[in-house]
């Protein structure tokens, strides 16, 4: 059994390798740099993957424009650029505060304040109820 | 029946109403930064031509239409019969650019289903695709006069989409200076 399991395993590991480009950087900050942007950087064919996850053609193309680029000595900044003015914000997961996505953005906040609303309004209903009277005194007001 | 029972209920519609508005909407479609803006400029060897490269310089003041296709693109082979009606009484030049394609296969796509464009600039590594912001085959964009890039369509020209938008901007451009 172990056997067999070693045996498959292997194999798997042979076809995961298959679809992986090999890049030599020149230094660890650059490849850190690289997977930082890979991994903000939106691929355009299947959307809801980011550059690294995406084996899609494009994505390897672009995956190899990035890498180029910082071989070139560009910044990150740079990169950045470089992509926003070709595909727009759209290529951004974390695409720049502005009227258009002032929602995405400021959403969650509004929903957690709303949350919190309704959570204090709930408690204080509870604690004004009858039968919590006696709990109360041992409690100290928020 | 209290007002604050209803509480749950709005939040639903409104949600829904989100959901359902987000459905409507065709998510391939990304906004093209590049409208508005310079046509990226290119020399590119002609498919066809051997030798002759094929160079965004040459339809500087001219509307030009440049057509993004590549033959293991399928809705490219769906738009491809219109390209080819549409161009026998297109009076602007239809560019072509095969993208990340072979040479060969698309020689003979070509001489099969007939050849719509002017020039065909043959993309192999897809540099260009890049600066153009393609990544959904085919693409046509409309190029003025001044070299910007008034239109894009992503996916494939419909009769329609021809004769209500392209058209009239084509007719349009062309007459302003």
């Amino acid at each position: 059994m172990k056997y067999w399991l070693t045996l498959l395993l292997g194999l798997y590991a042979l076809v995961a390798q298959a679809g992986i480009e090999v890049h030599k950087f020149s230094s660890p900050a650059v490849e850190n740099d690289y997977k930082e942007l890979v991994a903000e950087l939106r691929c355009l064919v299947c959307q809801n993957q980011n550059l690294a996850d995406s084996n899609a053609d494009l994505a390897v193309d672009l995956r190899n424009q990035v890498f180029k680029m910082l071989e070139e000595g560009k910044s990150k900044q740079e990169i950045l650029d470089y992509m926003v003015a070709r595909y727009g914000d759209f290529v951004l997961y974390r695409p720049p505060l502005d009227k258009a996505t002032a929602l995405l953005w400021l959403g969650p906040a509004i929903i957690l304040l709303f949350g919190m609303l309704g959570a204090f309004l709930f408690i204080r209903n509870h604690r004004l109820s009858p039968d919590d009277q006696d709990e109360e005194s041992g409690n100290t007001a928020p | 029946m209290k007002l604050k029972h209803l509480i749950p209920l709005v939040i639903f519609l409104v949600i829904a109403g989100f959901l359902a508005y987000g459905l409507s909407l065709d998510p391939r479609k990304v906004p093209s930064p590049l409208i508005g803006k310079p046509a990226p400029q290119f020399e590119l060897p002609s498919l066809l031509e051997p030798g002759k490269t094929v160079s965004t310089q040459d339809y500087r003041g001219q509307v030009w239409l440049l057509n993004v296709w590549a033959t293991w693109c399928v809705s490219c082979r769906q738009e491809h019969g219109l390209l080819v009606d549409v161009s026998r009484n297109l009076d602007i030049p239809l560019v072509g650019l095969d993208y990340k394609d072979e040479a060969e296969p698309a020689k003979q796509w070509l001489q099969r289903l007939g050849n719509p464009y002017q020039v065909v600039a043959f993309d192999a590594d897809g540099m260009v695709g890049i600066d153009w912001g393609v990544y959904g085959t085919p693409e046509t964009y409309l190029i003025d006069k001044q070299g910007i890039i008034r239109f894009k369509q992503i996916g494939p020209i419909t009769p329609q989409i021809l004769r209500d938008t392209i058209l009239p901007m084509v007719q349009h451009l062309e007459e302003s200076a």
